[in-house]
């Protein structure tokens, strides 16, 4: 489904990729794990298109397509999701309206007819169970004076909602504690199948305790340094990341 | 960062949909104004003696006021005998009296603007007095309202069927002399409308007025007059649109308000008159005086604009509040694409006990777009436990535009509370992805944040133009986005 090839990637002429290869199959979900700036974010916005990531090498190929030639909302409408490590607000949008332009945006490039009222409010209802997301907030403003665990919440709200192929998950559990950890974790778990390929962005290994990967790898400094199934992420809880990288591989 | 400002380039190329002109016989006073201009538009009017002197004292006013230049908003000199002041549609006989007698093509004007009069008239229950230039040709539902006693009609009508209600009321809110626009358009007003709304009764239907320019170099001097007897209430929409022309137009419209005792008239005005091309080219130059009075107790007037048009607005729709426990209310959306400026905001003046006003300003700036909130809030002597509330945000789009707050406070009573709230924000590059990655394009992002940043705005419209207004915010910031 996603296909890296060596990626280099730069952030105002600095290099932060300096060259990524990773192969992700459908049904299949990785963790990328590694320190505070070692990249995980910069890959993340590369994949969703986010401007200012310039690439410089290498090539990402996503459903057999280029995906470095699409805009960013083509990229979502092709199914890909971001969840955000830091969500931001809109205020003044309530948080179903935004959902509902977004998954009607969606199904518009799909050619499938826009959802009414009753059917998404049907189907929101259903998703929203998924992380327990109270009713309130769905009709809130979007992230708008949200909790960290509730905006967390509100992002795995959001994918069950327009069900992507490919999630790149980016530091969901940041400030979350252990119980909205859990919430959260379970809503992904959900979330998996045999048609959906996730990307786990994480600097801490307990929250793959909840999402069990199927791949772990290790990036540092812009580059993976170790891949492993996910006793590499337990590994690393032990070790910490310098002897890691330091080690031979598995 | 050079990558987001690049976009504001292709900005805001947006041309202007209701760019057409409509191909009608006009019949034209020459260009210029002198008193024989004055006694030419009142003679065309029929109109009594009296205000044929109104006009004239009014004009002789005019020639001994300057300019304002107070406002934060730059133009070329305007050339007052290079404009003319009369223009209206031909006629052979009568004015129609139904929409069968109106002018097809002119039916098709507003159809273009989608502004369906038989549509209106059948599905909405909206009585539509359309004036086209400077004459109303079309006035609808005047039966219905005539059944309760509701008078809507052209201002030139009115002059001849009301005259002691025009006689009473006319500049009793916003003298001759109140300031330079307002002296201008009391000497030379063409037409406008009248509403009268009697005693106890809640009016059946949102009134509503489009307005339309269609007349190269022909200023637009509307007259508004709107009373609301005591206990009554009215909704009134002001709705406008021009077509594209290259040179400046100049429109100076005055607009009064009178509640009574226990009355309530609510005014919201859509207006989306051409903004000039991206280059500032064109335009309409919009100087207007709206005021309402608050006569009697607990009466209750409150304005609501959606600003989107015109290359230079100067405009403060504000409230005298002089019964006591009387409430002044202004909700505003004012925004500026390409070169508009806009200078707009309101005054609160506090004579009444226990009066109550809310400001609620809402400015947005896009490309080169300057916009300033210009806000009063006056508290008399006599005001005790005047309260007043205002808040007045700011959304800027791109790097080069500009959004400024002058806000006065002149507080002569210690009793009085007052708080400002002011915030200035801009649409960050972080909110449309977050969109983007989403699916929404960027355009139908800028739209949602803006629509989402005016919601306390447009939720004060009657439905159709909240829609109506979304709409327009959206149309008019297409490919805004830095």
């Amino acid at each position: 489904m996603l296909k890296i090839e060596d990626l280099h990637v730069e952030v105002e002429g600095k290099p932060i990729l300096k060259g990524i290869s990773l192969e992700v199959a459908a049904g299949e979900v990785h963790a990328i794990m590694g320190p505070n700036g070692s990249g995980k974010s910069t890959l993340a916005y590369v994949l969703a298109g986010r401007e200012g990531y310039e690439v410089t090498k290498g090539s990402i190929t996503y459903k057999g397509e280029d995906l470095l030639e699409m805009v960013p909302e083509a990229r979502a409408a092709e199914g890909i999701f971001l969840g955000f490590q830091y969500p931001v607000a809109i205020p003044g949008v309530s948080n179903i309206y935004f959902l509902k332009a977004a998954l009607n945006a969606i199904r518009k490039h799909r050619g499938q007819d826009p959802l009414d009222a009753i059917d998404f409010m049907k189907l929101s209802k259903e998703k929203a169970a998924i992380v327990q997301l109270p009713d309130e907030l769905t009709k809130r403003s979007v992230n708008d004076g949200f909790s960290g665990g509730e905006k967390k919440r509100n992002e795995i709200f959001q994918m069950a909602l327009l069900e992507p192929s490919l999630a790149v998950l980016d530091e969901t559990d940041s400030g979350l504690d252990i119980d909205a950890l859990k919430v959260v974790a379970q809503g992904v778990n959900a979330l998996r199948g045999p048609e959906r390929a996730m990307l786990v962005i994480t600097h801490y290994q307990r929250l793959l305790d909840h999402i069990v990967p199927d791949v772990v790898h290790v990036l540092i400094d812009g580059r993976i340094v170790r891949t492993g199934d996910k006793n590499l992420a337990k590994q690393l809880e032990r070790e910490g990341y310098s002897e890691v990288r330091d080690a031979p591989s598995l | 960062m050079s990558s987001a400002t690049e976009p504001i380039d292709e900005i805001l190329k947006k041309s202007y949909d209701a760019g057409f002109v409509t191909d009608i016989e006009q019949e034209y006073a020459p260009p210029g104004l002198n008193e024989d201009i004055v006694k030419f538009i009142s003679k065309k009017k029929q109109e009594p003696e009296w205000l044929l002197q109104w006009r004239l004292k009014a004009y002789r006013r005019w020639q001994q006021m300057s300019e304002p230049r107070w406002a934060k908003v730059s133009y070329p000199e305007i050339d007052y005998q290079d404009i003319c002041y009369y223009a209206a549609p031909k006629t052979d006989k009568d004015a129609p009296k139904s929409l069968d007698e109106v002018d097809p093509e002119l039916l098709e004007t507003y159809e273009k603007l989608g502004i369906p009069l038989h549509e209106r008239e059948v599905l909405a229950g909206v009585a539509v007095d359309a004036v086209f230039d400077s004459v109303s040709v079309a006035t609808t539902f005047r039966e219905k309202l005539a059944e309760v006693g509701v008078i809507f009609m052209s201002f030139s009508e009115a002059v001849q069927e009301h005259p002691e209600l025009i006689k009473k009321y006319l500049g009793s809110v916003v003298p001759v002399s109140d300031n330079f626009f307002a002296a201008l358009n009391s000497a030379v007003f063409s037409d406008g409308s009248f509403v009268y709304i009697p005693k106890g009764v809640r009016c059946p239907m949102e009134l509503s007025t489009y307005f339309r320019i269609n007349a190269a170099k022909t200023g637009q001097f509307e007259r508004t007059l709107i009373v609301a007897d005591e206990g009554s209430y009215v909704s009134y929409l002001e709705g406008c649109t021009a077509p594209m022309r290259d040179e400046n137009q100049l429109h100076a419209a005055v607009v009064e308000l009178v509640a009574h005792k226990d009355a309530e008239i609510k005014y919201s005005t859509v207006q989306n008159w051409y903004p000039g091309d991206e280059n500032g080219k064109g335009g309409i130059f919009n100087f207007v005086t709206k005021r309402g009075l608050c006569e009697g107790e607990a009466s209750k007037i409150s304005w609501t604009q959606v600003e989107t048009g015109s290359a230079i607005t100067w405009k403060y729709p504000s409230c005298i509040l002089k019964g006591d426990d009387s409430i002044g209310e202004f909700y505003s959306v004012a925004l500026s694409n390409h070169r508009q400026q806009a200078d707009t905001g309101t005054k609160m003046i506090h004579l009444g006990k226990n009066t109550k006003s809310t400001i609620i300003s809402k400015g947005i700036s896009a490309g080169h777009g300057q916009q300033t909130y210009r806000g009063g809030v006056k508290i008399m002597r006599g005001a005790d436990n005047a309260r007043n509330y205002t808040q007045c945000d700011s959304l800027l789009i791109g790097d080069k535009c500009g959004a400024h707050t002058v806000p006065y406070v002149d507080v002569r009573n210690s009793t009085s509370k007052l708080e400002h709230e002011a915030t200035t924000s801009r649409i960050g590059e972080d909110q449309l992805f977050y969109c983007r990655q989403r699916g929404l394009s960027e355009e139908d992002a800028v739209s949602l944040i803006v629509n989402g940043f005016a919601k306390e705005v447009l939720k004060e419209l009657p439905m159709e133009f909240a829609v109506e207004a979304q709409k327009l915010l959206g149309v008019s910031l297409e490919g805004a986005v830095g």
